[in-house]
């Protein structure tokens, strides 16, 4: 009978089949719609709010900030902004803005519109996590965010007429187009429009919702159907409308990897998000034009609290760091073509390759263990190693803890822990050694070196070096990036040197995208700037 | 039976009351909050964060805040999770979507178990006994993560009858009601199977045939009531299980139900939503079992309200 079930709901299956493809078949040219596997269902839209990929992904389509990112390198290229100056000493940036550019309600888009954006993200009320991006940079901008200036004009942003923006900043930041261009944080928004919904400073306000939200991107929000769809339609306000080549883009929440391959395979997806490990010798094999492997600004690593024997003796720490077979682990374990990391900074970011790098093999993990005090690993307490429970990382975790087991002698215990509990032990340090990952918001040097200067909240190994910490703030007013990178290089060394965390491979973004798509260019950002793509049959 | 019906519903009361507390203290326990994440904030845009939402007050006026907010005014709080909608927002959305996957797998399960139950009970121990017996063991021993994929794989990937997931049109209920569904089809199969044995070998079944009743009459009429019992008791859980315990199917085929946010509102620590979701669940665990109570005095003559 079951049989007899399943036959009628197949017939069922069947009789509407042919309808909807009847349907599809009257239609004349296909619209150029682009469907997108976009992970998990994005929190909210809101660009001064919104902390994940899955939301920015969106919001990429939906908004422009003064530059934007080219679509083979990201270097910025003009935005709202047409063309800009920068003042000798490379610290007040003159915006010129573009006459056209409008919100997609029509609205023209001015020089105020900027500054009160930046009011927003700025107010203290508000709590955006990214204002840092702003106020770490802009002159009194800190000040501001913290209360002790009460007077937003006292800022460095002035605009001196509707079509003129100018930036002061606190250092000579040449890596500030890159960020304007690739972060959302420096996006302009639709201050008026988010008034309606509620106080601008406040979150909670539904001024994100499908229908409401006022973009300047080249796409606008059409439809938002949480945990189903979101479709973004071709902006016809946009100033740059005659480029853009999609009609909509479609983004799917795809929690579940498996799924999204079967989605992929369906043909109701035309790039997935990300690809299941176990799926990628396969599509090697079979599918080798719609695997896509792209390098990733992001390094996986493992933090070191160092004020916890055995790793508060920095001989160990490197021990430790010396004693994983990277080329090993990425070739059998990760098997994403990532590339085994010996430094902390990522090689080719905007043109930087650190030089120092882990070296001495096994011969001097050996000796230095030994020196330590542990020679041979005897002696050597057990050391726990905590990450957040993953089938990857579980995996990474096990093959390490052998080979420290075998090369040194030391013993490994493993400990995961639910993703919320894991952060909050490793926030507080309350670990030994821990699992972390860190992927850049911009493409510059800096966002790798920046987090393990003393006090960064993103430290989380309770190191701390005064020596790096100058050079840190030296590098801030470097006045070239050739000066700027020769400090990155110590900053490296010192890194390698001291070992506060054991660097373990380079990211990539494993994707399977139709060959349907075109302009499509691997980036160190995965951003993919969606005007420039369009689908060929 | 009113009176039992309105004892049962005031007992309710106390019980919520007490669900709806534990929820809110021990949710408040577990390490990490909504706003926890791998980047970390300065101390500054944490605090900001925690009186947006009334997290720096003392627990115990959150907790008389938010409880005279739902008795009062059935507002379940906004979500942390999702900053632009509420609690009350996404229940009302995504509980359709998952009362109508559960309606349909039910659907499926009772027609194809109790049939499959029914023949077997039967024919016991003839061959149609064993392939209906043997097919309800597979499918209890097939566990939905691995039955969906294979649905998939057969009549969306190389048939491609159907939409690998998603919730989009008619079509897309087929695969993941089938598959919900053929687990509890399974279950009450086996139930049922159990529960007619035992009643076809019944002195009141021999009397019914004794007088002349026909085989058919004697199964409907006579032997269904009983031999359903067990069934029936087991349907108050699984119906309360098929609704809520949806999340493995919502996940594999991507439903925009409220199982899905159930489980990960615990692991996002979006308060509102946990609290909102137990007690839904609750109320509708109690008000099932009270209708499983109530079908129970109606099929079993044996039985009283009282």
């Amino acid at each position: 009978m079951i049989t007899r079930t399943t036959a009628l709901l197949l017939a069922a299956m069947l009789a509407i089949a042919p309808v909807t493809m009847a349907a599809e078949a009257n239609k004349p040219a296909p619209p150029q719609i682009w469907r997108v596997g976009n992970g998990a269902e994005p929190q909210d839209l809101d660009p001064q709010a919104i902390q994940g990929v899955t939301e920015d992904n969106v919001v990429m389509a939906l908004f422009e900030g003064l530059a934007s990112e080219d679509p083979h390198d990201l270097h910025p290229v003009p935005g709202v902004a047409t063309s800009w100056d920068i003042s000798p000493d490379g610290l007040v940036y003159t915006f010129h803005l573009r006459a056209n550019a409008h919100w997609s309600n029509g609205d023209p888009l001015t020089a105020d519109d900027f500054l009160q954006s930046y009011r927003r993200i700025l107010s203290p009320t508000f709590a955006s996590e990214y204002a840092y991006l702003v106020y770490d940079y802009v002159a009194g901008a800190r000040e501001y965010y913290d209360g002790k200036l009460k007077d937003f004009a006292q800022v460095g942003f002035k605009a001196p007429d509707p079509l003129t923006l100018q930036v002061t900043l606190k250092n000579p930041t040449p890596y500030l187009l890159n960020i304007i261009a690739s972060h959302c944080a420096w996006n302009p928004l639709p201050v008026r429009v988010i008034a309606r919904f509620g106080a601008v400073d406040q979150r909670r306000t539904p001024w994100t919702r499908a229908g409401n939200l006022v973009g300047n991107g080249p796409f606008l929000l059409k439809e938002w159907r949480p945990n189903q769809k979101i479709t973004v339609v071709r902006n016809p306000q946009y100033w740059d409308a005659a480029t853009v080549k999609l009609d909509a883009i479609e983004f799917y929440p795809t929690d579940d990897i498996s799924n999204e391959e079967r989605m992929f395979r369906t043909g109701q997806l035309d790039m997935t998000y990300e690809l299941p490990i176990a799926k990628i010798d396969a599509y090697r094999k079979d599918h080798p034009d719609t695997l896509r492997i792209e390098p990733w600004l992001g390094l996986y690593y493992y933090d070191c609290n160092v004020q916890r024997p055995p790793l508060n003796d920095k001989r160990v720490r490197k021990a430790l760091a010396l004693a994983i077979d990277r080329e090993s682990l990425v070739k059998n374990v990760t098997r994403g073509g990532e590339r085994p990391a010996y430094a902390v900074s990522y090689p080719g970011t905007a043109g930087y390759t650190p030089r120092a790098r882990l070296e001495g093999g096994l011969d001097e993990a050996r000796r230095l263990l030994a020196e330590a005090g542990f020679p041979g690993g005897k002696g050597c307490p057990t050391i726990e190693l905590l990450y957040n429970s993953s089938e990857t990382h579980r995996a990474i975790a096990e093959v390490v803890q052998a080979m420290w087991r075998k090369n040194l002698g030391v013993d490994v215990r493993l400990v995961n822990q639910e993703w919320k509990v894991y952060l909050d032990m490793r926030h507080t340090t309350n670990f030994t050694l821990a699992r972390a990952g860190w992927i850049a918001d911009y493409v510059d040097p800096n966002v790798f070196l920046e987090i393990f200067v003393t006090g960064n909240g993103n430290n989380d190994t309770n190191w701390s070096n005064p020596e790096y910490d100058r050079l840190f703030a030296a590098a801030l007013s470097a006045h070239s990036n050739a000066e700027r990178y020769e400090i990155y290089q110590k900053m490296d060394a010192i890194l390698v040197d001291e070992v506060p965390v054991i660097p373990v491979y380079d990211y990539t973004r494993v994707h399977a995208v139709s060959p349907r798509i075109k302009g499509y260019y691997p980036t160190l950002l995965d951003h993919h700037p969606y005007k420039y793509i369009w689908l060929e049959d | 039976m009113l009176r039992f019906i309105a004892r049962r519903l005031l007992e309710t009361i106390p019980v919520l009351f007490i669900i709806l507390t534990a929820t809110f203290f021990m949710i408040r326990f577990v390490p990490g909050g909504p706003f926890t994440a791998e980047k970390a904030v300065t101390p500054e845009v944490m605090r900001n964060l925690e009186r947006a939402y009334d997290l720096d007050k003392p627990l115990w006026q959150q907790y008389t805040r938010y409880l005279r907010n739902v008795v009062l005014h059935g507002d379940l709080g906004p979500s942390f999770k999702y900053p632009n909608r509420t609690v009350n927002e996404i229940i009302a959305d995504k509980l359709p979507v998952s009362l109508e996957l559960g309606a349909e797998a039910l659907l499926i399960a009772l027609v194809a178990g109790l049939t499959l139950g029914v023949l077997a009970a039967v024919k016991s121990n003839t061959w149609i006994d064993y392939i209906c017996s043997s097919t309800a063991m597979i499918g209890i021993c097939l566990p939905t993560f691995v039955l969906g994929p294979l649905l998939v794989l057969l009549f969306a990937i190389r048939l491609g009858w159907a939409n690998a997931s998603g919730w989009y049109g008619p079509v897309d209920r087929v695969l993941p009601c089938l598959t919900l569904g053929c687990v509890y089809a399974a279950y009450i199969a086996r139930l049922t199977r159990g529960g007619m044995l035992e009643v076809l070998h019944q002195d009141y079944i021999r009397t019914a045939r004794a007088k002349g009743a026909g085989q058919l009459r004697v199964i409907f009429k006579h032997a269904l009531r009983g031999g359903l019992l067990p069934v029936v008791s087991f349907l108050g859980p699984a119906i309360a299980g098929i609704l809520t315990g949806s999340f493995v199917i919502e996940t594999i085929f991507q439903i925009p139900g409220l199982g899905r946010e159930f489980v990960n509102s615990a692991f996002n620590r979006d308060y509102t939503l946990v609290l909102g979701t137990v007690i839904l669940y609750a109320a509708l665990i109690i008000a099932l079992n009270l209708v499983v109570d109530v079908v129970q005095v109606w099929l079993n003559p044996k039985l009283k309200f009282e």
